[in-house]
């Protein structure tokens, strides 16, 4: 479960330079090698590696869902990297996001 | 073509091309899923978590290539569209893998992880309903 979260973090890391890197791409289409872009394809292919280690053992059923964790990283650094507005609506998203990893948690064996 | 059709043609074609979008969205969630359960057998499987044991292992590294296409067909789709609408439909994800996981793993049905996944799926379209464009 902890390497499933890890593996969130990290794709979501893997997002932001994936967006960072994405912004080159309005000058040429051959600045599609950038560093940024390679760094956010490096870090989805290392967060991959730890989610398949994260579901070896325990039940798909409840691991998967806690791939929805990733949107809560994702809005953060949204709001640091790209000053992004925290809104209501994705708050409550969230919050609801919260909720359910929580209940797939009690499910759990 | 006379002026006074010509709104509506360009409306119409507007509307097929976000129901061709969500269809591919759509799609991208089946696969999605599959790509899942494809990874959750090769890790099943994986007795050495080890560069070698990985490149060896036919139905990880199948989801693996299936993830890889799912996120690039996504990204494509994204690229223009109401996110909003599309949001909910990629969210189709979990229940497909909770789905599948009951079904091909055995998984324990349960009325928390069932209350669970709605409460995600409900989340992540409220989100989405947030997102400009």
């Amino acid at each position: 479960m902890l390497l499933v979260l890890f593996a969130s973090v990290i794709g979501s890391f893997g997002a932001v330079f994936l967006k960072f890197g994405s912004a080159h791409l309005r000058e040429s289409f051959w600045r599609i090698f950038n560093v940024q872009l390679a760094l956010g394809v490096a870090l989805y292919l290392g967060s991959s590696y730890f989610f398949v280690l994260g579901i070896r053992h325990g039940e798909l059923s409840v691991l998967y869902p806690m791939v929805s964790l990733s949107y809560i990283w994702t809005v953060v650094w949204a709001k640091v990297f790209f000053q992004e507005a925290f809104t209501r609506q994705k708050f409550m998203g969230l919050a609801l996001i919260l909720l359910g990893v929580f209940f797939v948690g009690l499910g759990s064996k | 073509m006379n002026a006074a059709t010509k709104p509506v043609v360009v409306e119409a074609s507007y509307a097929a091309a976000q129901n061709k979008q969500r269809l591919l969205v759509f799609c991208c969630t089946l696969l999605g899923a599959a790509a899942q359960v494809l990874m959750k057998t090769g890790a099943n499987q994986l007795a050495h978590p080890g560069l070698v044991g990985i490149l060896t292992n036919i139905p990880l590294m199948a989801g693996y290539t299936m993830y890889g296409v799912v996120t690039v067909l996504l990204v494509l789709a994204l690229r223009d569209g109401e996110l909003s609408l599309v949001y909910p439909i990629i969210a189709l994800t979990y229940v497909w893998v909770t789905a599948l996981s009951f079904v091909i793993f055995h998984d324990e049905v349960s009325v928390f992880k069932l209350i669970g996944v709605v409460a995600i799926v409900a989340g992540v379209a409220v989100m989405g309903k947030g997102s400009k464009k």
